[in-house]
């Protein structure tokens, strides 16, 4: 659907400020893909972002749009920006219409829609980030900051666009803030059949919603493919400062202590299943697991309710305090 | 992009232009400006030009940095070198319909064009060897005695820097903005004008919001160090003039008025 292949760019070309930003990275997308993009600041993620939608030429490489580099003459720029929306960090900052619902109308109003058409995609991206109709005729200034983060990425999937890209969409949000941004994403996407490419720094997120992942570090690609794939070659991302999810790290844990759990689950609810897989199937290491109530708990929480378990090690403990060192 | 703009831009270095006390690179600017307008006779705008290329020289400040910087103004120095070989009377040397070129007017357009380009150069090596922080700093301090007439010059400083220090962020901002409107297919770039003033409406209303913004957030955060402008303020780095920084002073000096005097004379001399 979309690709980037082997992009290199640099930021002051020709200055004595030049900084390579990216040095042959590479990304893909199929269409319908939730994909994870995550890579610690300064790896190139953004600039990245940025040339699959044409906001800036690579120096090297080419971007594929449906097999189509998007830099190829004859091709329309404007109808690439339709089809691959891109939501930036902090998107509230480019609010500036009177009204929520005029803010919202400024993409599909580019694409040139009926009046018809413009309204109704309006109140449906409204509806599917959670913005009540009463705030439609509000000043967008006058929200608060997680409806101002919603009204703006509303004023992306107005446009309907075939891959959504977020760049950090829950950045300095609160955890509830979080959560509704990545339940809209998954909503969006199912209802949409949209690709959805997520940049973050969370591997939580990324475990929870994402099909593939792709790891940058100082502006290469290096890692790709299914999160079972990149999460097996954990030395990689732990060379670059990154790590599996943390409930990840605990079942690798408990494994490396003698435990036979199932370590390819990345999120809590899938370790809480592996966990009583375990029970359930007798296993004869497995004494006693007890489980905390299935929820929407966040991840750093889970070993706070205990993992009792002994081992056959003579090494029964509990990790009590939330720390898990493997 | 926006980023390549050069506005007054800073390259850094190590040289000896770059460390002269600021203060002393704006005396000098200035004596070498008047000495520049001062100029008439070809031994001084020898003199001057000397002066220049050897600072540009010292300064490893790259021609083609300093080309860019002039190449804006290109138009107004051509403008006025070719007004002056017209209007310039004298002996006509070739003339055609109404034109009439002397030899005068040669002369004096090769001055013109010189005197344009020098004086820009000038202001640019300034520019390009001091940071803008160094720049505002010097400025007050050489403003300093007007304080005692009640002139805000502490506050003019201030102002200044805080300008001069926001600059690249609200370009950086703009940028930004631009890209994500872009994003959402606003066009900057075709029609007419009227459609490309209405098209900077999503471009300048969220960049004066958060230039608002940042002005309270950065007055909240002098207000926590305790800022109660200039009475009793101290520095961090202090401005020392050093050995160096007189040398360079007096040597300047004498060299400028040693080639406008010459030119003065030598223009009363056969």
């Amino acid at each position: 659907m979309l690709e980037a292949r082997q992009i290199t760019y640099i930021y002051g070309a020709g200055t004595p400020f030049e900084i390579k930003a990216l040095d042959g990275a590479d990304f893909s997308v199929s269409a319908g893909e939730f994909a994870g993009v995550i890579g610690h600041t300064g790896s190139g993620k953004s600039t990245l972002i940025q040339h699959l939608n044409g906001l800036l030429k690579p120096h090297g490489g080419q971007v594929l749009l449906e097999g189509r580099d998007i830099w190829d003459k004859g091709n329309k720029m404007r109808n690439v920006r339709f089809a691959v929306g891109l939501v930036f960090q902090y998107p509230e900052y480019q609010l500036f219409e009177e009204t929520v619902e005029k803010d919202i109308a400024f993409g599909p109003k580019a694409m040139g829609l009926s009046e018809i058409e413009i309204s109704e995609r309006t109140a449906e991206a409204m509806e599917l980030v959670g913005l009540d109709k009463s705030i439609a005729a509000k000043s967008p200034f006058d929200l608060s900051g997680g409806q101002k983060r919603r009204a703006a990425i509303a004023g992306v999937i107005a446009m309907r666009p075939k891959v959504l890209v977020l760049d950090e969409p829950t950045a300095g949000l609160d955890p509830s803030g979080r959560r509704e941004i990545m339940s809209l994403l998954s909503a969006y996407r199912k209802q949409s059949g949209a690709a959805v490419v997520l940049v973050t720094h969370s591997m939580e997120d990324i475990a929870r919603a994402a099909d593939s992942l792709t790891v940058l570090s100082r502006s290469k690609t290096v890692a790709r493919g299914s999160l079972n794939e990149v999460f097996h070659n954990r030395e990689t991302l732990t060379q670059i400062g990154l790590d599996v999810p943390a409930v990840t790290r605990v079942l690798l844990r408990l494994r490396s202590l003698g435990l036979d759990v199932d370590t390819e689950a990345y999120t809590l609810e899938d370790a809480i299943e592996s966990l009583s897989r375990l029970r359930a199937g007798n296993h004869p290491v497995a004494a006693e697991t007890t489980s905390p109530p299935v929820g929407g708990t966040p991840p750093q929480e889970e070993n706070k309710r205990g993992l009792t378990f002994n081992s056959p090690l003579g090494r029964g403990g509990r990790e009590s305090d939330g720390v898990v060192s493997c | 992009m926006l980023k390549d703009i050069t506005l007054g831009q800073y390259f850094p270095g190590s040289s000896l232009v770059h460390k002269l006390d600021p203060r002393v690179k704006f005396i000098l600017l200035f004596c070498f400006i008047t000495a520049l307008l001062m100029a008439r006779h070809p031994l001084t705008y020898a003199g001057v030009l000397v002066y220049l290329v050897s600072a540009i020289a010292v300064s490893r400040v790259k021609p083609k940095a300093l080309m860019k910087g002039l190449r804006p103004m290109l138009f107004i120095i051509i403008f006025t070198a070719l007004l002056n070989m017209f209007y310039t009377p004298g002996e006509p040397l070739v003339s055609f319909w109404v034109f009439k070129i002397s030899a005068e007017g040669i002369q004096r357009a090769v001055f013109m064009a010189l005197r344009l380009l020098m004086l820009i150069s000038a202001t640019f090596m300034l520019t390009y060897t001091t940071s803008p922080i160094a720049l505002s700093d010097a400025l007050a301090r050489l403003l300093s005695p007007l304080a005692k007439l009640r002139v805000p010059v502490h506050e003019f400083a201030m102002m200044m820097t805080i300008a001069l220090r926001f600059i690249p962020t609200i370009i950086e901002e703009t940028d930004k903005i631009m890209s994500a409107q872009k994003a959402r297919g606003a066009d900057f770039e075709t029609g007419n004008l009227f459609r490309r003033a209405k098209a900077l409406i999503p471009l300048l209303v969220p960049l004066f919001v958060s230039a608002f913004r940042r002005a309270d957030d950065l007055a909240v955060a002098m207000e926590c160090r305790c800022y109660r402008g200039g009475e009793g303020r101290t520095r961090l780095k202090q401005l020392h003039m050093t050995g160096k920084d007189t040398l360079t002073l007096l040597g300047s000096l004498l060299l400028l008025s040693g080639v406008t005097v010459l030119g003065r004379l030598g223009w009363f001399l056969p």
